[in-house]
């Protein structure tokens, strides 16, 4: 039956829940421990290792009328907080919609996903960002916070009211997909916004470098014979952009991140003491321009996929703590945009159920402990947008995911719950599945194993 | 300096602006200024010190309360008068500018007062010119007579300048408005507050000796004086901030950012008012906050007294016959 959210029954407030038997894992504290958690209605109300595990009693049950979860040892985290998604709607509702992207969000732990504002119309006035938080909230999936767009319809020209966008509910500001090219603009922009104290968020591609361009500029796109975007648009735009940072004293995040020289200028304004952060994408850690092989467009993403030795330093990066956050960088494409020549497909890749399994290829590769790596994809981005998501606490909201690390299984795009399958990583043999996602007390999304 | 020169109250040829003059001559150009509130007053108002004196309103830069307000103060001394309105698009820079001066200089004229929509042009003006010169406000550098009829307005509503606290909002870096009245009321003692949205506050506004706040709710907290500035989108290239209604929302005085103030705080604006967008028409109008009205009145009376001051100080025997 189809569910239309406008005339969904009333949610049932859950009552109290206990989750048993599973390793609790809280990124921001390093709690790592085995233990239980207790929820009660949208909250967390207790967690610990010797919560219902008490050595003094004889018998250690959890009381009647209490629901009981049974992890089996799974890991107990905090949901993930995915900072960029695009969502597709309102305006593109045949690429994805707030609904399949809410079922693709759960499946794949995401509990709380910020959304970009290159929707039609376009996130520059304060009724859309009420649109999207009140449908969201309708469906009752994963949270959905919006971004707002710093220039009026996304064109790079006049500043968007950035204060009352702000007051609204937008958590940060950004072109989305478009970098905000005109210096002047982009000065003007980060100045303004620091005057209400907001966030800069840039896609770092200088567009007159990048345009034209197919994939990353490198002997593999010579011999496709396609057009190459070098990573140097990526460079000097984040290089001018940590400048105008310092003049204005903004504070400024960059997205997606793909390249060793760009992420080595964030580190030398990080060591500065400069406001400045930065998230990268699964893609970009675990992919490589070798993916774009035979004119594959599902590897035609933006930023491209780069060179080896890019690769290897967004992950170093990772490591050394100056990538802060890893997001999706979740963007729907139809068949229709991808089924065409390399040079003319649309750029992206979904990236909401894959970005746990990838991402934990950090962990089993041994890059990161797995609560550094869960710091990075829940309480770190959280922390960023000044969310109260991505951690276990007294009293934080009972946004949970559980999850098997080691699982091991096979990434097929045909299994996706997002309306649309553009993923790169189609037939990637993956270790670490989900197993429950709750938001708000509620699991919205149960993994059962084939028995 | 000449001997004679070292005892003048007020020893300048010019005033090109506020920057530079002493508490003591700001204090003396606002005495003087002082006497001429009451001839204002009365029904006969001619006094004849600048009789047989001839003042030039050359203006480069459209205006009407300023021009006029030099105007009656000329007239009111017995001063004979030209208005010269000069079309901006038909003058070049530079030598252009020069040339006028030199022009009007053949005539022998007392005192100039100029408008220039460009920094610095009243000053280059005045180095070619044998009278005095007034600055009726040069670009967005300084604007002296508008500091000295606000610094008149407060005295006479507060009974002094030193120690009041003075939030000046707005549009700071393109208003000379804000420039001269920077100088003239931290000169004077008065703690100075500037409050703007980033993008309209000057490069190193906390050089200006003034405290600078970006959330009018802070800066209006607990201040005797809001002076509200006019949004000048005539000196506006690109974008500033992104709306009206959302510069109203934080940056436009309305009652409920009035209420931070203090409860007999004076409301000023040098005019010409954008209602709606600076300022709120209620506020602007309200008879008992709002001196907007008597800062037009002041004006007059310190044209007067700087007209009357500068006149005085011209050697009695033009240098050019010499």
């Amino acid at each position: 039956m189809r569910f239309d959210p406008d005339n969904a029954p009333p949610r049932v407030a859950p009552g109290r829940v206990a989750y048993v038997n599973a390793r609790l894992i809280d990124p921001a504290s390093g709690l790592d421990t085995p233990g239980a958690l207790l929820t009660d209605g949208e909250s967390i109300v207790d967690f610990g290792p010797r919560l219902f595990n008490d050595p003094d009693l004889f018998e250690n049950t959890v009381p009647e009328g209490i629901e009981v979860v049974d992890c089996q040892g799974l890991c107990l985290t905090p949901g993930l907080v995915d900072i960029r998604v695009q969502l597709r709607e309102p305006g593109e509702e045949y690429k994805e919609t707030l609904l399949t992207a809410g079922r693709a969000a759960t499946a794949g732990g995401v509990t709380t996903m910020v959304c970009l504002p290159n929707t039609q119309p376009v996130i520059d006035d304060v009724s859309v960002v009420e649109y999207v938080a009140r449908r969201a909230r309708k469906i009752g999936l994963a949270k959905v916070y919006a971004y707002a767009a710093i220039t009026k319809q996304l064109e790079g020209k006049e500043l968007a009211e950035i204060g009352l966008l702000a007051e609204a509910g937008a958590l940060a500001f950004t072109d989305g997909v478009k970098a905000v090219a005109d210096s002047k603009v982009m000065l003007r922009a980060m100045s303004y916004a620091a005057t209400f104290d907001q966030l800069i968020v840039q896609h770092a591609e200088d567009p007159s470098l990048a345009s034209g361009g197919a994939m990353n500029s490198s002997e593999t796109a010579a011999r496709l014979g396609l057009t190459g975007i070098l990573p140097e648009a990526e460079i000097v735009m984040v290089e001018r952009d940590v400048r105008l940072a310092a003049r204005t004293g903004a504070r400024l995040h960059f997205a997606h991140l793909s390249t060793g020289e760009a992420l080595d200028v964030v580190r030398k304004a990080k060591a500065r003491g400069l406001p400045i952060t930065c998230d990268t994408a699964p893609f970009y850690f675990a992919l490589n321009e070798t993916a774009v092989g035979d004119y594959r467009t599902f590897a035609k993403l933006s930023p491209p996929l780069r060179a080896e030795a890019d690769r290897q330093a967004v992950v170093a990066a990772l490591a050394d703590g100056t990538i802060d956050a890893i997001a999706s960088d979740h963007a729907p494409q139809d068949q229709d945009a991808k089924r065409v020549p390399f040079a003319q497909a649309a750029c992206g890749g979904v990236g909401l159920e894959s970005l746990l399994p990838v991402s934990l290829e950090l962990y089993h590769n041994g890059f990161l402990t797995l609560p550094r790596l869960l710091n990075l994809l829940s309480a770190a981005p959280a922390k960023l947008l000044a969310l109260g998501a991505g951690r276990l606490a007294k009293g934080a909201p009972a946004d949970l995911m559980l999850f098997d690390p080691e699982s091991g299984w096979k990434f097929e795009t045909d299994r996706l719950l997002s309306k649309s399958k553009n993923s790169p990583f189609d037939g990637r043999p993956v270790q670490g599945r989900v197993a429950r996602t709750v938001i708000d007390g509620r699991t919205v999304f149960h993994h059962q194993p084939a028995a | 300096m000449t001997a004679e020169a070292a005892i003048l109250p007020f020893p300048h040829r010019h005033l090109l602006g506020i920057e530079g003059l002493s508490p003591l001559e700001i204090g003396h150009l606002l005495d003087q200024s002082e006497t001429y509130v009451e001839v204002n007053r009365q029904a006969e108002k001619a006094k004849s010190s600048l009789l047989g004196r001839t003042i030039v309103n050359l203006f480069f830069e459209n205006s009407t309360r300023t021009r006029t307000s030099f105007e009656l103060a000329a007239k009111r001394l017995e001063g004979d008068v030209i208005n010269m309105s000069v079309a901006t698009s038909s003058v070049k820079k530079g030598e252009t500018l020069i040339d006028t001066a030199m022009t009007l200089n053949a005539m022998h004229p007392d005192v100039l007062v100029v408008r220039h929509p460009d920094s610095g042009a009243v000053k280059l003006l005045s180095e070619k010119v044998n009278c005095a010169v007034i600055n009726a406000g040069d670009g967005s550098h300084e604007h002296p007579t508008q500091a000295l009829l606000d610094a008149l307005t407060i005295r006479r509503r507060k009974g002094r300048i030193a120690g009041l606290t003075i939030a000046i909002c707005g549009d700071i870096v393109h208003s000379r408005v804000a420039r001269s009245n920077i100088h003239l009321l931290t000169t004077m003692g008065a703690r100075v507050r500037i409050v703007a949205p980033r993008t309209l506050l000057p490069t190193a506004a906390d050089r200006f000796g003034v405290e600078v706040f970006t959330d009018m709710r802070e800066g209006l907290d607990g201040c005797d004086i809001i002076m509200m500035l006019r949004l000048q989108t005539e000196r506006m290239h690109g974008n500033f901030f992104p709306s009206i209604r959302e510069y109203f929302k934080f940056f436009g005085l309305d009652y409920e950012k009035v209420a931070l103030a203090k409860p007999d705080a004076l409301i000023m604006h040098p005019g010409p008012m954008n209602r709606g967008v600076e300022i709120d028409s209620d506020v602007a109008d309200d008879f008992g906050r709002s001196a907007i009205r008597e800062q037009v009145e002041m004006g007059v009376a310190v044209r007067m007294a700087v007209l009357q001051i500068l006149a005085a100080n011209l050697p009695s025997t033009d240098p050019r016959n010499l």
